[in-house]
């Protein structure tokens, strides 16, 4: 299982790393923290791409206060936000999420940037993006953009990034007083990816109900969302049962996901309204 | 900017402590280039797609999976391997006591467990049996069934706690 | 010649203790010398061209833009390989009935599972060898594919070897007693459908060769990572066509095992024939998504089976009808009938009872091939038994450990033969169950479950007995044809200083084989273990033997070395009354010295005794025999098998709304006769249960219906990691055999046979207030909430 590269080139700078996309005729490919990259060149999934190192850029790195929102950079490493304090007091959900993400190992260099952008659909940090309304900043040639996380995620492995744009951070509103923000899902084992999962908040009494491994793509369960606004879980497990088909594979059907996915519900329900799942 | 795309890529790091300099292929991991061209034969390529924890090595303190980054991306970095913590004797009570518990059966994934056990206890304090089972939950082990590791790596961070503690005391 | 084991304090105790293993501070430090490790000048790497159909005729084969790869040395096409390289028929002739086709190291004109080696790409590093066998060109023609093993011998199946006329690779009925009429007459009857699932060994190291021929010398080299040296030496001899004793086999560190590595790959013979053909060193270790297709498989069966008993509880009949599929071919040189032979040898082991059908029936299919792997058969046979068994006491409201209790062997039934034939020396159903029972504190643990289940926590509790076949005979495969040595030897030497060599047959996977023989030389010569040198794994230099298989390292390995080590001990003794002027009868050799056994006094060093005896022999008597090297081989002749015993048990917790289980607590008392090593024994039990955990509660390789394997990497096929893990207390109940002066029964693969049973009636003990069963492994969440009846299509 050797790689079969195309090329590589290290980005001194943001400007570098969008000049080398842009001339790599379409085969370029950002590296990041490289987790799940270097796992598919190595499996000769994909070949010939010229890969843009981009882990080196400083200005992508880090958590910082910008006022009402959260400003953390697309190479902060799933590690540093599991202990960042302004993660840890602003939006738990990514703090929490990171304890679920795969191992020790993979955690102290994957990065959150590289985590959205690869679009997994049965990844924690799409979906908690998605439940706490985030914002995904981009830089481009023609400079930045920003993209509203609902309109990110299109489908698996598949985003609004167009070709030659880079993911440098994610803006996340801070938690308002009194908001809860948990995550829910059953994996095989420790750190595998999830048979279903989901992410709940809720917000001044309106909820964000953000599913994972259910789908092509992390999604907002927008019937259910609807029913716990209105104080009924029952009525919301009912919905959000109806509004997800998911995909079977060797490791559980749709039917056992979909089933998954109300159980999940009604513990997140339990956890944000004071019990202890 | 085409010009500073290459295949083969210049690279400055250190290893174990020593000074290293390599052109490496742009495709090639950061195992293989410990294992093919610096005989560093220690930490092993076994699923190479970041799974099983048996390329397990240390870089810029972080305990990483070695097949998981490019040799290239190395510029830099400060590598260390099992070979280079035991000459260091960083690991030395850690290994007595993989030895003593019989911690290991036929040592293949032995020198990622150590680097991957090493980043728990390096953080202090008496992790419970869970916390260890759950920081080592990425390093396959088809031999032991795992307790014996678990009991090595309990007893080493009782005994470096106690050592600490005592040091503490000492002195106060 | 005896030794005094009931007694600790006896001079050199080191067997029953525990002692370092010699080669466990070379792997902590990462100096293991794994194949991978070695580079020999102008090594090259092989890859493979595998075939990406089930079932396909090879046409042409364009290799010119493989060739065009920078470093490439040459292609290879099945035509060349078999040049040089005769094809292997993997049948026994005492399964009578067994057929399977030659089977080439390259494919020739058909491929017959997806990973079948087709054509073989040589360079100067395995990234070239690998990006030129992506670009060679076969041309396929796609055949029928056989991937349904219950329907693989319906009319209408295509037949996938037509020369062997059907599908049909082997069956054996055993049928004893009046079984119809003890249905006709029982109590109460219980069956299911149990089903164990395509498992995989996934050793960590992959399987790896290298290989060199020295055209010079006339001499074929090759490091493997293989549990049987010997073996491959008599295989790659034969096949390539050299003398046995110009082929030298050397097995240094190897990375796993578990009955993986005992068996002939193609792709491994492959790279023989290639460094023969080249000249050179050639390297092969596969990738982890070969190791996938390639490694072979097991276990992979489904049984209806059923079970009577009495208003007492007492079983009156087992009636089981085996199925497997093996793949395309029998693997060489052992068969892929084992299996199912075993599940009819082993089912109802543990139980005095008369009346027995067994019958398995193993068909071809067009995926990988199946063969042994740790514990062949055990864990299917006993999840037969042991669910029936559970299923029948609570048909009857009988207490799990009771309706055991009512059935087991007596403890003073031995010598017994059970209803299928298996002959018992000695076992200890009774005293281990008991052990056992008071290890858990059973009715604490009961207490518990119902405190738990009023909280509406489902928790269960699974208990298995056992009984595990090891020190096989030639009876396994020697008597039908297979060159297995079922023999293993052992050569001791006292080197000038009084230090030891002990040069054996049997090989290191990691369980300690080298302490457990260092241990049992020093007591056997009377020196300490750390004065003992152990080489295994060198055809070239050890005695010839059968390797590690069958757990059979200690029995058979362990006591050749005693033999070898006593009779050494007789040698230096005989020199040392010539030198002292007295008896070998009135001295004896402790610590490294000869002493007088009244006083413990010590006469003479062994140091000095090699000074003598190596640098001046002339002041020795004239004909004094001065051999201070012994050589002695072991087979066992009363018994084809020495039969250990068990018994496991599983506490677990289901959640049954997601349906995922959870491991509190896993316990196993086991009697594997003479305990030479208590850590390593209890750690060889742990691991093994650990791997049976594995089939209970995760391994399933899935196909789909063209034979594509689904899951074929370390991502998708699920092995057990230690946050799932539970701990694991381990009791001993010794029965030594009397077959050997040392009396050691295996150890190896007692936890993987009980393991899944243990934890399938633990998990059908939670779900039974539920109304619920599940007999299909693994047991998935996804399984359990449908057992519940909790998924809605």
């Amino acid at each position: 299982m050797k790689a079969a590269v195309g090329g590589y080139a290290r980005a001194r700078d943001l400007r570098h790393a969008l000049e080398l996309l842009s001339s790599a005729d379409g085969m370029g490919r950002v590296l990041a923290g490289g987790q799940s990259l270097v796992a598919a060149l190595n499996m000769r999934l994909t070949t010939g791409d010229i890969l843009v190192d981009i882990s080196a850029l400083a200005d992508c790195r880090g958590v910082a206060d910008d006022g009402g929102t959260l400003r953390i950079g697309a190479l902060t490493r799933h590690a540093e936000i599991g202990r960042d304090p302004l993660v840890r007091a602003h939006a738990p959900l990514l703090a929490e999420a990171v304890g679920h993400i795969a191992h020790a190992a993979i955690r102290n260099r994957g990065t959150i940037g590289g985590a959205i952008a690869h679009a997994d659909p049965a990844a924690e940090f799409p979906a908690c993006a998605l439940a706490l309304g985030a914002v995904m900043r981009v830089e481009g040639l023609d400079g930045p953009r920003d993209i509203p996380v609902e309109a990110f995620f299109r489908d698996t492995f598949e985003t609004a990034l167009a070709e030659g744009e880079i993911l440098t951070a994610i803006s996340v509103p801070k938690a308002a007083p009194g908001e809860v923000q948990v995550i829910q899902e059953v994996a095989r084992r420790s750190g595998d990816y999830a048979l279903a999962g989901l992410c709940l908040v809720r917000r001044a009494g309106r909820h964000r109900l953000a599913l994972f491994s259910t789908g092509p793509k992390p999604m907002l369960a927008t019937a259910a969302m609807a029913a716990l606004d209105g104080g009924d879980t029952e009525a919301a497990i009912s919905a959000l049962k109806a509004e997800i088909d998911p995909p079977s594979d060797t490791q559980a059907s749709g039917a056992y996901r979909r089933h998954l996915a109300g159980v999940l519900l009604r513990r997140a329900v339990a956890r944000i309204e004071g019990g202890t799942r | 900017m085409t010009e500073i795309v290459r295949d083969r890529i210049d690279v400055a790091l250190t290893v174990n402590g020593e000074p290293v300099e390599a052109r490496v292929p742009a495709g090639q991991h950061l195992i293989d280039f410990l294992r093919l061209e610096l005989g560093l034969t220690g930490a092993h390529a076994s699923c190479e797609h970041g799974v099983c924890g048996a390329c397990t090595i240390r870089v810029d303190g972080d305990a990483v999976r070695g097949c998981l980054m490019l040799a290239a991306q190395a510029d830099g970095a400060e590598v260390w391997t099992v070979e280079g913590l035991t000459d260091t004797g960083e690991i030395a009570d850690l290994q007595a006591a993989f030895v003593a518990r019989n911690a290991l059966q036929c040592g293949f994934c032995t020198p990622g467990m150590l680097v991957a056990a090493q980043e728990l206890l390096a953080r202090g304090g008496a992790p419970s049996r869970g916390e260890i089972r759950e920081h080592l939950s990425g390093n396959y082990c088809r031999c032991t069934g795992y307790e014996a590791i678990v009991d090595a790596v309990e007893a080493v961070a009782m005994a470096r706690a106690g050592a600490a503690a005592q040091e503490g005391g000492g002195g106060a | 010649m005896t030794i005094a084991f009931g007694n600790p304090d006896r001079p050199n105790s080191y067997i029953g203790k525990t002692v370092p293993r010699p080669n466990a501070p070379r792997l902590v430090q990462g100096r293991g010398r794994f194949v991978d490790d070695i580079t020999l000048p102008r090594m090259a790497h092989v890859a493979f061209v595998r075939s990406p159909y089930a079932h396909a005729r090879i046409g042409g084969i364009d290799a010119a833009a493989a060739k065009a790869v920078k470093g490439v040395l040459r292609v290879f096409t099945g035509a060349d390989i078999a040049e040089v390289c005769t094809p292997w028929v993997a049948v026994l002739a005492h399964l009578k009935g067994l057929k399977s086709p030659p089977q080439h190291a390259l494919a020739t004109d058909r491929a017959t599972w997806v990973g079948e080696p087709v054509a073989a790409v040589l360079a100067t590093t395995r990234a070239a060898a690998e990006e030129a066998a992506s670009l060679v060109e076969v041309a396929y023609e796609a055949l029928p594919v056989v991937t349904d093993m219950m329907s693989a011998l319906d009319e209408t199946t295509p037949v996938i070897h037509p020369d062997l006329g059907d599908n049909l690779a082997f069956r054996r009925l055993h049928d004893e007693g009046d079984v119809e009429g003890a249905f006709a007459g029982a109590h109460a009857v219980v069956s299911a459908r149990f089903r164990t699932a395509r498992h995989t060994g996934v050793t960590l190291e992959p399987r790896s060769i290298l290989v060199d021929w020295n055209p010079a010398e006339g001499q074929l080299v090759a490091w493997h990572a293989t549990q049987a040296p010997h073996m491959m030496q008599t295989v790659l001899a034969k096949h390539l066509a050299l003398p046995e004793s110009r082929v030298r086999v050397i097995c240094g560190d190897v990375g796993g095992s578990y009955g993986i590595k005992v068996h002939v790959y193609p792709d491994e013979v492959a790279t023989a024939a290639i460094a023969k053909i080249m000249g050179r060193p050639v390297k092969f270790v596969a990738d982890r998504l070969e190791s996938f297709t390639t490694d072979i498989h097991a276990r992979d069966h489904i049984v209806d089976a059923r079970l009577a008993v009495d208003e007492a509880g007492r079983i009156l009949a087992f009636d089981v009808d085996d199925w497997t599929a093996i793949g395309p071919y029998s693997v060489y040189p052992r068969t892929s009938a084992i299996e199912g032979n075993q599940v009819v040898n082993l089912c109802g082991g543990p139980y005095d009872f008369a009346n027995y059908r067994a019958r398995t029936t193993v068909v071809f299919q067009n995926k990988t091939p199946t063969c042994q792997y740790r514990a062949v058969g055990h864990p299917i046979a006993v999840a037969i038994t042991e669910g029936l068994v559970d299923m029948a006491a609570a048909e009857l409201g009988m207490d799990p450990v009771e309706i055991r209790r009512r059935n087991l062997y007596a403890d003073d039934a031995y010598p017994a033969t059970s209803p299928a034939k298996m002959r018992f020396e000695g076992l200890s159903h009774h005293a281990s169950l008991d052990k056992l029972v008071a290890l858990m504190d059973y009715d604490a643990l009961r207490a518990d479950q119902a405190a738990a289940r009023k909280r509406g926590v489902h928790r269960g509790i699974g208990i298995a007995s056992f009984i595990e076949l090891t020190n096989p005979s030639p009876f396994m495969y020697g008597i039908g044809g297979a060159r297995i040595s079922a023999q293993d030897g052992c050569t001791v030497r006292m080197d000038p200083d009084g230090s030891v060599v002990a040069l054996s047959g049997v090989t290191e996977q990691g369980q300690g084989t080298e302490a457990m023989l260092a241990q049992i030389v020093a007591e056997g010569v009377g020196v300490s273990p750390s004065e003992v040198r152990v080489v295994t794994g060198d055809t070239q230099v050890t005695p010839y033997g059968g390797g590690t298989w069958a757990s059979r390292g200690a029995g058979i390995g362990g006591e050749a070395a005693l033999q070898a080590a006593r009779a050494l001990r007789d040698s230096i003794l005989e020199v040392a009354a010539a030198m002292l002027q007295s008896e070998p009868g009135r001295l004896d050799i402790r610590a490294g010295a000869v002493v007088d056994p009244d006083t413990g006094e010590e006469r003479l060093s062994l140091a000095e005794l090699g000074r003598i005896v190596y640098f001046r022999g002339d002041t020795l008597p004239k004909g004094l025999p001065r051999e201070l090297v012994q050589t002695r081989h072991f087979i066992t002749s009363e018994y084809p098998f020495a039969f250990t015993n068990g018994v496991q048990a599983s506490y677990l917790e289901v959640d049954v709304e997601t349906g995922v289980v959870t491991l509190l607590k896993h316990w196993c008392v086991e009697d594997c006769g003479r305990i030479v090593n208590p850590q390593l024994v209890d750690e060889q039990i742990r691991g093994g249960i650990v791997q049976g955990l594995g089939g209970a509660l995760y391994e399933e390789i899935h196909y789909d219906e063209e034979g594509q394997l689904l899951n074929g990497s370390m991502a998708d096929y699920l092995v057990p990691m230690a946050a799932e893990t539970p701990d694991m207390i381990v009791g001993h109940v010794e029965t030594p055999t009397k077959e050997s002066l040392l009396g050691a029964k295996g150890a190896g693969e007692a936890g993987t046979a009980g393991a899944p049973a243990a934890v399938m009636n633990a998990i059908n003990d939670a779900l039974r207030p539920l109304g619920a069963q599940v007999t299909e492994m693994p047991f998935t969440p996804e399984r359990i909430l449908r057992a519940l009846g909790a998924i809605e299509d």
